[in-house]
């Protein structure tokens, strides 16, 4: 297994028991462990009845057309509609497995008919997985990089392995590659995004570099998904840079406006108040200068916004907190002075407070900008992964361009993730994803090695 | 660490908890946290004693060393705890005795079980010099020292401590209390009470929102809840045991030693027995658990107050055992001595941690009172 997530874990686990000696190679360090699944919270799975973990019923055929709908069409209809029958087995597996489920008993669960949550989140599921790797007899080194594939005849010859700073060549019958996506990588970001790419945070772990992504790609694997393409979601500027997770998000666009790093508004702060307005912003920095907006509240809107990582930066007065920023004055006082002309109070209940005769305008929740002290958080695009992936097969087994598959080559989890969302995204998806496919592919290199 | 440091760093963490929310399954911290955004220093000390110390967060936590963000909530929200010890001990000059327990403890025993020997000198010529040959007989006790002299080793202390709690567990109460009086008005403190009561006799923010709790490390265990309540439990037989004898001795007007197959003798032994165990089981998480998510001061405080209970419980049941030998003297003079170590120390141990998490466990109760009357 390359890679330490919860589809290398799914995998070893699923392979170990069908009798295979199984290797897992972790680039990270143990205390940093688990890729992008340490950051993971919950799951989405079909369900046809309420379970302890979500309400209602979540059918297979409504879980695929929303995926449909949501990654536009890229998604592969024949793994689409396995993965969406087979997420249903996630939560049975997940408990046998010793990896405990939020119930939504409890009460602090927002309500989520698609999604299940773990409890205590990612870092408790790789806990438990790995303890149970561990007690199944699945060999695990941390700080091992697997590098360097080659490919003859639809057969993965050989990879060397990186540990301890010696590197030797490993010859194993079947390798599962489940070592996620490039987003940790700056020079893959620069190729495809320019300077700008200079501008992202990287939200997960630091060691998803995408080398052996390339790498393959480079054998002949068939790529799938878009190498310019990123999921992008608006993140606190002050963030590491990398690994700051979820707790780095800026979520509270509609309680201010957004200006650029010259102090102009760009879009509507009102327009989109549902949870896929993080990644919304995440793209449109990704395209102002600097890659940083603003998100600017007064004192009503300090009051209306939700915890965060950083406290905001705090003014008394328009002019003292474009000094901070090292924006014109100038220009910040105009920009909230048209903004709060432009705004009037709702009519009837149904309306909302907006903006007349603004360009861009503020649709809704567009309370005037009055009271001070200002607050700002000042914005950047926080990268989570990118969109290009290697094609697999409904067996999960690694596909070629020139057509065929390789035979012992499987590949779970972000690395194939692709091939189900080319773009966008629906919470809770990467971690089924990782599940499910972690599982298929341990039961086919299992099966594959015992032929 | 100093105290405003204390306070900073439960503040930086508990704000990434707020931002993340991940652990808000385990228990009623989190939720907690959220209703308080300030973070004052009552908001923290109840926060602080709210913590059940279990555990699970830190190892479930995404900004756990070594990640930049370096949250430790088990670790900032001990010290947190100890410091709220400290704040409200009475009188404030014995607060020193908390940051040196184990010492504390040691001297404070010795000093006991050589008064309690003096005293037995004392009084012995009275009774025909220090019983050395076997003596079975009823009253064999007070020909070692008189009920009376008992009494007031017994009660004295106890009046002592009961004072010095109650005004630490007060102040701590008029520091954490529900301010808004409209939002007191509201709640039926009597569903709060029940359900406070219900939370401590289940333990409920140790079971880690239902798989248990990282006793040792990130494995999930029941261990410590259980332990935690034998240990309740063995205090309240031996307490019963005094009841009952004093029942005997006024109601019956039969005189110690009982015969082994009486209420007093045989909840005596039930409690110490379930306290040795308890205590045993313990020290055991005590020594073997993961420290990076406890604090030094917390764990010293711990163990002083295991080691204080397991003399007190080991000395009674080697009473019991060989009350009928010339060791009955002097094994009754280190037991009443350990029980005079344990009533004078209880505002200065762990002890004080009982009426600190009650008080904050009726608190939360008080809020979840009221927050289902708003949505009813």
């Amino acid at each position: 297994m390359i890679g330490g997530g919860a589809a290398a874990l799914c995998a070893a686990i699923t392979a170990r028991r069908a009798g295979c000696s199984v290797l897992l190679a972790e680039q990270a360090p143990e205390p940093l462990r688990g890729g992008n699944t340490r950051h993971s919270r919950n799951l989405r799975l079909s369900h046809d009845a309420p379970t302890p973990f979500t309400h209602g019923v979540y059918p297979a055929t409504e879980f695929w057309s929303e995926l449909a709908r949501a990654t536009e069409g890229t998604a592969d209809p024949l793994l689409g509609r396995l993965f969406v029958e087979r997420s249903a087995g996630i939560t049975d597996w997940l408990i046998e497995a010793g990896v405990p489920l939020q119930p939504i008993a409890g009460g602090v669960l927002p309500e989520s008919r698609r999604t299940a949550f773990l409890l205590g989140g990612g870092k408790t599921l790789l806990n438990r997985l790995y303890a149970l790797a561990e007690q199944l007899g699945v060999e695990i080194r941390y700080g091992c990089e697997i590098r360097d594939p080659v490919i003859e005849d639809g057969r993965l010859i050989t990879l060397t392995v990186r540990l301890d700073g010696t590197s030797y060549p490993s010859t194993p019958r079947t390798t599962i590659a489940c070592c996620g996506g490039a987003q940790a990588n700056r020079a893959w970001l620069r190729r495809h995004w320019g300077a700008a790419a200079d501008g992202f945070i990287n939200r997960g772990t630091p060691f998803a570099s995408g080398e052996l992504l390339e790498s393959l790609l480079r054998q002949g694997v068939r790529p799938v998904g878009d190498p310019k393409a990123a999921y992008l979601v608006a993140v606190d500027a002050r963030s590491p840079a990398d690994d700051g997770g979820i707790a780095t998000r800026v979520r509270c666009m509609p309680e201010g406006i957004v200006v650029d790093a010259h102090g102009r508004r760009r879009h509507d702060e009102g327009g989109d108040t549902a949870s896929t307005r993080y990644a919304l912003w995440g793209q449109r920095l990704a395209g102002w200068p600097d890659q940083t907006g603003y998100l600017i509240l007064d004192a009503r809107g300090l009051c209306a916004a939700p915890p965060a990582l950083y406290p905001p930066i705090q003014a008394a007065s328009l002019d003292e907190l474009a000094g901070r920023l090292g924006i014109g004055s100038a220009t910040l006082r105009a920009t909230v002075a048209d903004y709060n002309a432009a705004v009037r109070a709702p009519t009837d209940k149904r309306d909302d407070w907006h903006t007349v005769g603004l360009d861009p305008p503020k649709s809704r929740h567009a309370h005037p900008l009055i009271e001070p002290p200002f607050g700002v958080y000042p914005m950047r695009p926080g990268i989570t992964f990118t969109y290009q992936g290697l094609a697999v097969d409904e067996r999960a087994r690694v596909r070629l361009t020139a057509g065929g598959v390789v035979e012992n080559l499987f590949a779970a989890g972000m690395i194939m993730a692709p091939n189900l969302m080319a773009r966008g995204y629906v919470s809770g998806l990467a971690l089924s994803i990782g599940l499910v496919f972690g599982r298929l592919a341990g039961e086919e290199a299992a099966r594959h090695v015992r032929a | 660490m100093s105290a405003p440091e204390i306070r900073a760093e439960a503040r930086r963490a508990l704000g990434i908890c707020d931002a993340c929310g991940y652990c808000n399954g385990f228990c009623d911290l989190f939720e907690a946290a959220r209703r308080r955004p300030a973070l004052t220093e009552a908001d923290l000390a109840h926060l602080a004693n709210l913590c059940h110390a279990c555990r699970n967060c830190f190892h479930a936590c995404q900004y756990a060393p070594p990640h930049v963000f370096a949250v430790n909530i088990p670790l900032a929200l001990a010290r947190m705890r100890h410091q709220s010890y400290l704040d409200h001990v009475w009188p404030r000059a014995l607060a020193p005795l908390l940051n040196r327990p184990v010492a504390t403890v040691v001297w404070v025993t010795l000093g006991a079980i050589l008064l309690l020997f003096g005293l037995m000198l004392a009084v012995a010529p009275a009774n025909g010099g220090v019983t050395v040959g076997t003596d079975t007989g009823v009253g064999a006790f007070y020909r070692v020292l008189p009920w009376s002299a008992m009494v007031w080793i017994g009660v004295l202390p106890l009046g002592w401590s009961a004072l010095a709690i109650g005004i630490g567990w007060r102040r701590y109460w008029t520091l954490t209390r529900p301010k808004d009086t409209v939002a007191n008005e509201a709640v039926q403190p009597g569903r709060a009470l029940w359900s406070t009561l219900a939370d401590i006799l289940d333990l409920r923010n140790l079971r880690g929102g239902g798989p248990g709790c990282n006793d040792l490390d990130a494995r999930f265990s029941h261990w410590r809840r259980r332990l935690h309540q034998t240990l309740l439990s063995g205090l309240g037989l031996s307490f019963a045991a005094t009841l009952a004898a004093t029942l005997y001795h006024h109601g019956l007007g039969l005189e110690a030693p009982y015969p082994v197959l009486s209420a007093p003798v045989l909840l005596g032994t039930l409690g110490g027995l379930a306290l040795l165990v308890a205590v045993l089981g313990l020290g055991w998480i005590e020594w073997r658990a993961d420290p990076a998510p406890l604090a030094p001061e917390a764990r010293r405080l711990d163990r002083a107050f295991l080691g204080l209970l397991s003399v007190v419980a080991g000395s009674g049941l080697a009473l019991l055992v060989w009350r009928s030998t010339p060791a009955m003297a002097p094994l009754l003079g280190v037991h009443l001595g350990t029980v005079l170590a344990f009533f004078l120390l209880l505002p200065y141990s762990k002890f004080v941690h009982s009426g600190y998490r009650a008080i904050a466990l009726v608190r939360e109760s008080l809020d979840r009172v009221s927050i289902r009357r708003d949505n009813a």
